[in-house]
Order: structure tokens, then sequence, then C-alpha cells
């Protein structure tokens, strides 16, 4: 009897006050007498700071088409500041009725690097795909061709920029990573020591210091008479720093993969090269695509650092939007503006690392 | 480089088993010091080139070298210094003004970012839904925006929304503190002589604490019994501190800020851009931190704290004496890198103004035209503070390591 009491029991509905919503309060706000102050004084502090924020953000701010006297009257945010700019914000001091070509030339570009972060496309066209990407964004952005008007770099700028730095830094920046960290495990002393030493300086200052280094020592090392273009210097700065990362992130890769894999390939009768190519790169690359996501997202960031050798990047040319005397005083509109861009961006390709690294697991994680 | 392989030798029945004729253009030895010959000889020409061209741009364009300037009068004033400045002093003394900017920030912010990032951390690990939900919300929120735009966010609104420092003057944000358009002023205590003998009190207790701290150590590996340490540890510096200071007197008193008719005079100031950049890099590092901890926390298996619970350890003690040595040894390399790159991104002072070694090198960059020896300065001067703090952190690791057989 006493089982037959035990299984009846077992069927009674849960006491009241561990279900629902009630339930849910209880176990996640008011678990304890401290969760329940805890959880007071976050609720009074947002209650204290949340209503002023919607007030400014939405329900007092000044949108659409307006003049700044407008917003000067307003109590809210000057979302007018945004409709007013946001071609300058977007695409820097690029001729205005030509604006879009960066836009087609952006969305052209992203476009290839988007395919190389598509499994399903890393085959024999991926190559093809990416490289048609490039043709177009450079054809779009510089003319002089197909009857565009010729577009000096000068004169580039906002997000196509900040994207060029960002995907041309990426791109080229992993081939010399692979080959940097390869080196560095290398057994050949100098070629180690010499990688080693490259990774360890880059590494040891900051991206500003290359940038400078850039701006100020690469055309004294050049033959005279020949000159270097500045968005080319940022952007030899950019890579020669993020390979110097990423070259790391490689080497950890590498040094997972056990021995046996690389014995194994050339017991069976591989080279070098084809070991590394078939066996050990691909399974090293793999395993280490959420740090390299994180590196790429590291230096999407840091092409904003563009801004002190006055590169009109994103970031600049949301400064020069805020420059205009009549807008001034909405300074902090252009910045959130700006934020939610470059946090687009960053967190959509935390996502998508995430979503490859569940996509590309082989089963062999605990 | 291998043993002769017998299938080879087997051709030659008896015949002693001889390596095969390698050619050498196939010898794997060979090959590695033939590709090291060239690589070096590759970097060599490319450096000499470099040299070279350097060499001859600069004479035609008439540009100084060497460090001759570094003993020059700069001719700039330095916005704030920690030492004694002034524009006849010389260039080398503006880089050392710089570096103890930097170093300013730096240490400030490590401290301040460590603490933000440890409680951001666990407060994402909280069960307070709501906690845990904000601490998700900070953490996403500032790792995905551009530290500089955080930086220029945060000086103007610090220069541009603040009242003046005017109509502060009767309005302290705190008993002698003003937060105003130029920066904040905070009352300091009166510099007395007996202050140093007061630190002195206070660190040789704490040499007594951590000898207490040892035997107890030792008294709880004999007996098992560990004696109390908290209390007398502070003991041991707070009462010979205040001893001292009881003795000297107990001198009393504070500099507090006083307006005197254009700003503020008396205590300490700590300037818009100096906050600016304090707290941008405290915010940004801290949310890093925050995963780091997070990470290192999850990293300690569930077992280690049920365990501690089923030996009687109290939720704090376990937290205290089993997880958090565990989560350390996990958390402290990223960590270090982390300290790593606030000191590196410290560098962005120079786009608020904030005059740091950066901002230093670029000014005297700017007026004697030698950017070879301004950016030298500089890349030495991180390599050294980065390979210092790395090898601090290294020191600290092995210390914190597990001690395997």
């Amino acid at each position: 009897m006493a089982t037959a009491e035990a299984i009846r029991g077992a069927d009674e509905a849960p006491p009241r006050g561990e279900t629902g919503i009630l339930g849910w309060v209880r176990k996640n706000l008011f678990a304890d007498w401290r969760d329940a102050i805890l959880t007071l004084a976050v609720v009074a502090a947002l209650v204290y700071l949340v209503p002023p924020l919607v007030k400014w953000a939405l329900l007092d701010a000044v949108w659409g088409k307006q003049p700044s006297t407008v917003c000067r009257g307003a109590h809210g945010a000057c979302w007018s500041f945004i409709w007013e700019k946001w071609r300058l914000i977007l695409f820097g001091r690029f001729p205005y009725e030509e604006q879009w070509r960066p836009f087609v030339a952006m969305l052209a570009l992203m476009a290839g690097a988007g395919c190389a972060a598509v499994p399903q496309l890393w085959n024999k066209r991926l190559p093809w795909l990416v490289g048609s990407g490039i043709v177009v964004f450079f054809v779009l952005m510089r003319g002089g061709v197909l009857g565009l008007t010729t577009v000096d770099t000068g004169l580039w700028g906002g997000l196509p920029l900040t994207v060029m730095l960002a995907v041309f830094g990426i791109g080229i920046a992993y081939p010399l990573s692979v080959l940097l960290a390869l080196g560095r495990r290398s057994h050949m002393p100098i070629i180690a020591a010499l990688c080693s030493v490259y990774i360890e300086l880059i590494r040891g200052v900051p991206l500003i210091s290359l940038l400078f280094m850039a701006s100020f020592m690469l055309p004294l090392f050049l033959p005279t008479g020949f000159s270097i273009d500045a968005v080319l210097r940022a952007q030899v700065a950019i890579i020669l720093f993020t390979a110097a990362y990423l070259a790391e992130v490689v080497r950890g890769g590498l040094q997972a993969i056990p021995r046996g894999q690389g014995e194994a390939a050339s017991a069976l009768g591989l080279s070098t090269g084809q070991s590394l190519r078939f066996i050990v790169l691909p399974q090293a690359l793999r395993l280490v695509i959420p740090p390299m996501v994180n590196t790429f997202i590291g230096l999407f960031k840091d092409t904003s650092l563009v801004v002190i050798v006055s590169l009109s990047d994103l970031l600049l040319s949301t400064r020069q939007a805020i420059a205009d005397p009549a807008w001034r005083a909405f300074f902090i509109e252009g910045y959130i503006f700006v934020a939610i861009i470059y946090f687009g961006f960053c967190y959509a390709m935390s996502r998508w690392s995430q979503k490859l690294e569940r996509d590309l697991d082989t089963g062999h994680k605990r | 480089m291998t043993a002769p392989s017998p299938v080879h030798g087997s051709g030659a029945a008896g015949a002693t088993l001889a390596a095969p004729k390698v050619p050498p253009w196939r010898n794997p030895r060979v090959r590695a010091i033939a590709y090291q010959i060239v690589a070096l000889f590759v970097v060599l020409l490319v450096a000499g080139l470099l040299v070279r061209n350097t060499l001859q741009n600069l004479e035609e364009r008439r540009i100084r070298t060497g460090f001759a300037f570094v003993g020059q009068e700069a001719g700039f004033e330095v916005a704030e210094s920690l030492i004694e400045f002034s524009a006849a002093d010389s260039y080398g003394r503006a880089f050392v003004v710089g570096i103890l900017n930097t170093l300013k920030v730096a240490v400030v912010g490590i401290v301040l970012a460590t603490i933000v990032g440890f409680l951001v951390g666990i407060g994402r690990l909280s069960r307070n839904w709501i906690v845990s939900r904000l601490s998700t919300i900070y953490v996403e929120a500032i790792r995905n925006v551009p530290l500089l735009l955080q930086l220029f966010l945060w000086y103007s609104i610090l220069t541009g929304i603040l009242p003046d420092t005017q109509s502060v003057k009767d309005s302290p944000l705190l008993p002698g503190v003003y937060l105003s358009k130029s920066g904040l002023q905070m009352a300091i205590p009166i510099a007395h002589p007996i202050q140093p003998w007061v630190m002195l009190a206070a660190a040789l207790g704490a040499v007594a604490a951590w000898f207490w701290g040892r035997r107890a150590d030792r008294v709880q590996a004999a007996t098992g019994n560990r004696p109390p340490v908290l209390l007398p540890a502070l003991g041991f510096v707070v009462l010979p501190a205040v001893a001292v200071w009881l003795i000297g007197g107990a001198p009393y008193g504070w500099d507090v800020p006083r307006w005197r008719i254009f700003n503020f005079g008396g205590g300490v100031q700590l300037s818009p851009e100096y906050l600016a950049l304090l707290v941008g890099l405290t915010v940004y590092t801290a949310s890093f931190i925050a995963e780091i901890v997070r990470a290192g926390i999850l990293a300690v298996a569930k077992g280690q704290s049920e365990a501690a619970g089923a030996l009687g350890l109290t939720r704090g003690q376990a937290l205290r004496l089993v997880i958090v040595p565990q989560s350390l040894r996990v958390a402290i390399p990223p960590l270090s890198s982390q300290y790593l790159n606030l000191t590196k991104n410290s560098s962005l002072a120079v786009a608020i103004g904030y005059p740091d070694l950066v901002s230093v090198a670029n000014t005297t960059l700017n007026q004697t035209g030698q950017a070879i020896e301004c950016v030298a300065i500089m890349m030495a001067v991180y390599l050294t503070i980065s390979l210092s703090i790395a090898a601090f952190m290294n020191w600290y690791n092995t210390r914190m390591m597990l001690k395997e057989r």
C-alpha cells in the first residue's frame, strides 16, 4: 500500500508557489533575503533611471527632418541630426551625387567576405566569389572606368572605408598569420626566431604606434620619389598588426593537433606541404574559429583608430558631422548612431561564429 | 637523418646496411639550412634597403638623426604632470612626464577594471535573474563598441554636459567633492610630517600580518585547527598605524577645494581628460574581465563545490578556499593579457588630449621632425611595460599553477 500511496503522491500537483509566474519570481528574484534586497535595489535603480532615459530618447525626442533650432527648444534627443547628417556619417566626403557607388561597393565587398564565412561555399569557387566582390568594390570606389568619374582615395570615407580596412585587414593578415605560426613552430631555429621576434614585437606595442610608424616612417623607408597613399599606409599597419595576433591564435590550433596526425600523414607518404594542407591545417584552423572571430571583431573595432592619423572612417566622419556648429550640441545622438552600427557588425559576427562552432562541431568535444 | 631503411638495404644481401644515397637537395637537413640562409639573407637585404632609403630620404629632407634632441629644450607645456615640468625643461623630461601619466592611468585602471569586472562576472552567474540579465547587457553592449568611440562619448559628456565650474561651487557632489566641466575636485588630508611614518607603520604591520598568516598555515597543517587570521591581521596593520598617528599628535585636517575668483584651488584635481580615459578604459576592460571571470568559474567542475559542501564548508568558504583558487588558474593567463591590453589602449589618450606618452611623443615628433626616434622611444617604452607585466603575471601564474608530479 505504501508504494501505491507514494505513486499517488507523485501525481499530485506541485505546491503552489513553485510553478507559474509566482514560482519563477520566487526562484529567480527572491530566493533568499539577500537576493530580495539585491532585486529591490536594482529595481529601484531602474525605476529611477529608465523612465527619464525613455523620455529623452523616445517621448521628448525630435524626429524627422527638422532644423536644429527645433531641437534646441526640445528637451529630448535630437534624431533630426541623424536625418540631416546620415549621408556624411555613412559615406564621408565622397562626392554627394555619387554616393550610391560606395554603398553598392560596400555591399559587394561584404557579400564577397560573407561568402568566406559560409562553410557550404568553402570550395574551388570561393576565390572567384571573393575576388569578384573585391573587383566590384575597387571599380566602384575608384572609378575611372565604365564611364565612372575617378574619386581620389582622400575622399573615401565613412562605413565603406571601415569595412574595407577590416575586410582587407582580415583577408591579407590571415594567410600571413598561418605562415608566421608555422614559422614560429618550425624546427629551423633562425626562422622560428625571426617569426617569434616579429610576433612579440608587434603584440607588445599599441596599434597607434604602428599607425604612427606607417604614416610618418613608411614614406622614409621607400625609395625617393616613391609615394604611398595614406589609406594604403594605414591598411598596411592594420594588416601587420592583425597578422601577429592571428598568428598566436593559429599557433594555439596547431598545438592542439596531436603529433600523430602529422606522423601518420608522412607515413602515408605525404610531403610536408601535403600533410599541412590536407591533414594538419584543416583541423587546426577549424578548431580556432571562435578565437579567430574574436580577433576579427577586435580588428573591426580597432579600425576606428585610423581617426588618429586623420583617415575619415565611420568614426571620424561622425566627428566631422558633429563639428557642424549648428548641431554641435547633439553629439550624443551621433555617437549612439554609430555605436549601434558598430554593435550590429560585431554582434552579428559573434553570433555567426557561435553558429559555425555548432555546425562544424565534429563531436570530439567532451 | 633517420636510420637507413632495411627494405632498401636488402637488395645487397650480406652487405652492410649503407644509407641510401640521398641527393643533397632532397636531404631535409641540408634543405633546412638552405631555407634559413635564404630567409636570413632576404630579411637582411630588405632591412639594408630600408636603412639605405631612409638615410637617403633623411639627408634629402635635412632631418637630423640621433637622440641629441632629448636634451634640448622642449618648448611646450604639458597640461598635467606628476613631476614639475615647464616648457623650459628638456624633451627627455617631457617623455618622463608622459610615461608617468601613462602609468598613472594604467595602474588605477587595472585596479578598477579588475574590481568592476569581478563584480559583473559574478553577476552574470548570479541566480538572480535581473542581476544576471543586466550584467549580460552590460558585457554585450560594451564589448561590441570600439573603445575610441566610448572615450569620445565620455569626454564629450564630461566637457559638454556637466555644469560650469562656477555653477557647482556651492553644490558639492559629496562633501568636499565637486564634479564639473573642469573635472573632479577632491579634498585630501593636509600633508603632515607624521604621514610617512604612519604609512611605514602600516607597511610593517602588513609584513607582520603576512607572517601571522604563514604561522596559521603551519598550525593548521600540524593540528587541523586554523587560528583566526583576518581580525589579527587587520589589527597588525591598523593598530601600529593609529598608534604612530596618535603619538604624532593626531594631526587632522583636510585640504578642501575652495573657490577662488575663477577656479578651484586646494585639494586635488582630476582633469576631465584623465577621468574620461580612466572611466572609458575601466568600463571597456571590465567587460572583458567579466567574461574571463565567468569562464574561470564555469571551468571549475560542479563536483568541487558539491564536495566542499559535503565536507561541511559554508558557501563562502567553498568559494574562497575551493572555487576561486581553481578558477584563478584558468583565468590568470587571459587576465594578464587584458592588463596588457588596457595599458596599450591607454595610448588612445592622444585622441582626447590627455598628455600620455604617445601624446608627448606626437608633439615632439611634430616639433623636431625626428619620427624614427620618437616612434622608437614610444615602442621601446610600451615593450618594456608589456614585458614587465607579462613577467610579473608569469611569475604569479607559476605560483598559482597546479603542482603536479
